[in-house]
């Protein structure tokens, strides 16, 4: 292999630059050289959202990317949603709401449902359902997680209003 | 086997020339990978054989939607984000829409492209069976020019298309006739979002005096490729819809469709449930009357 390239791009708001193979997954330059250890490889083929980032302004699978197309990009991981040691909205909401179990499944969460709201701050439980349906939970079954991101949005908007500790649902819906 | 990147090379010229020039300059040597929803997942299982690969990813020659009087022509980069975001496609090429929506979820979409989808060839390519209803073109280039062809014409076998080792998928050229056609599409699968089709039918037709005047039918996961369903089609062609014409139709596309056993679903469902949605598209097209 010849020389390695530098790849410049800007996570969480901080300028880095990596010399790795260009081919070396975004997943595994963000664990592994950034030591950003948030966002998790389930599946490691685009199937479970586990590894979800932002990437310009769109949800990707970090895992589907050749950390080379990431050149100039600018990344948003798990790691960048609390602001100041201040919970983003969706992270409140997921604990107040039991959005997270095991929480294997939950930076993926977190981000495919911050880019829902980015791009969507007034879903819809359907538009919700879609925004996550490329992250695979196998604890909560689901309705939770929806569940949290509800008040998120509201909070979102209002950032006030806070976010207030829920009555466990009806499981089965 | 876990891929291990230091087997790839993959490099980034940053524009189309520099692809081409590439290509050109050794055929068949380079990878061309896009938005990456299929080659690295075949590295992240350490099956990518292509060992140089060079980045279409972010040539913005490539990632383009363009509205003409007659047509519109999407750049092979242009990913199922952009399609669902046009409203010129939305209105135009509603099938083409549908079938965008549901490519695997939003961060696959935002990934994967259009000229991937087709480059790549699976039998099952949601967006297939959309582009054979329009009437596609696939627009070819290379240092040696341009050429294009149908889309009916561009697979040859399973994975198989008609492309030069030095060519690449440059656009899709789509004719905007098909407003006053009665228009359907379906897929079949395991969930809605991330699952791949057992199979999927999309139709085109135009009904006059009850008559079928006109009818394109595009099947995902019934061959080798995606492919029209011509011998179905040519019993229709002409045709009422009434018992005897749905039963001819039937029988014919029972006849026509050479699915497979595979780990998704069994040749024999694949072809049943083809068979079905027919029934339903022509079901409704004649309870609709489709007065245009």
């Amino acid at each position: 292999m010849s020389r390695l390239p530098t790849i410049r791009f800007t996570v969480n708001g901080k300028p880095c630059a990596v010399q790795v193979p260009p081919m070396k997954r975004l997943l595994d330059v963000l664990r592994e050289d950034l030591r950003l250890t948030g966002s998790k490889e389930g599946c490691g083929e685009g199937e479970c959202g586990s590894c979800s980032v932002i990437v310009n302004g769109e949800l990707v699978n970090s895992c589907l990317l050749p950390v080379l197309q990431a050149e100039g990009a600018t990344i948003q991981t798990v790691e960048g949603l609390a602001n100041n040691g201040q919970l983003h909205p969706l992270q409140q909401a997921f604990l107040a709401c039991g959005g997270a179990q095991c929480g294997i499944c939950t930076p993926g969460m977190l981000m495919a449902a911050s880019h829902l709201l980015e791009v969507n701050p007034h879903p819809s439980l359907a538009d919700i359902r879609e925004g996550l349906a490329g992250n695979l939970c196998r604890c909560t079954g689901f309705v939770r997680i929806f569940e949290s991101v509800v008040p998120a949005a509201a909070a979102r908007l209002t950032p006030s209003s806070g976010i207030q500790e829920k009555e466990p649902a009806a499981h089965a819906r | 086997m876990r891929g291990n990147a230091e087997a790839h090379q993959l490099i980034a010229p940053g524009s189309l020339a520099g692809v081409l020039e590439l290509l050109a300059a050794a055929p068949g040597e380079w990878t061309p990978i896009a938005g990456g929803t299929e080659l690295m997942v075949a590295h992240a299982a350490g099956r990518l054989e292509a060992g140089k690969l060079v980045s279409l990813w972010g040539i913005a020659d490539l990632r383009f939607i363009e509205t003409h009087a007659d047509s519109i022509a999407i750049g092979a980069g242009a990913t199922f984000r952009d399609l669902r975001a046009h409203a010129g496609v939305a209105a135009q090429l509603p099938l083409l829409a549908k079938a965008a929506s549901w490519i695997g979820c939003i961060a696959n979409q935002s990934r994967a492209t259009l000229g991937g989808n087709l480059v790549n060839g699976s039998p099952a390519a949601d967006s297939s069976p959309a582009l054979l209803v329009y009437d596609a073109e696939i627009e070819l280039i290379s240092l040696r020019g341009r050429r294009r062809i149908p889309y009916s014409a561009f697979h040859t076998g399973y994975k198989c298309n008609v492309m030069a080792l030095d060519e690449l998928l440059y656009a899709i050229h789509l004719p905007l006739r098909f407003a006053h056609h009665r228009q359907y599409l379906r897929k079949v699968g395991t969930r809605r979002a991330m699952a791949i089709a057992k199979v999927a039918l999309a139709a085109t037709a135009l009904l006059e005096n009850g008559l079928l005047r006109e009818i394109h039918l595009g099947a995902a996961s019934l061959a080798a490729f995606p492919a029209r369903l011509y011998q179905t089609e040519s019993v229709l062609l002409g045709q009422p819809i009434d018992t005897r014409t749905l039963q001819l139709a039937r029988n014919t596309l029972l006849a026509e469709a050479k699915p497979i056993d595979d780990i998704r679903s069994t040749a024999e469902y694949r072809k049943r449930v083809a068979a079905n949605l027919l029934d339903e598209f022509l079901l409704q097209l004649r309870s609709e009357g489709w007065p245009r």
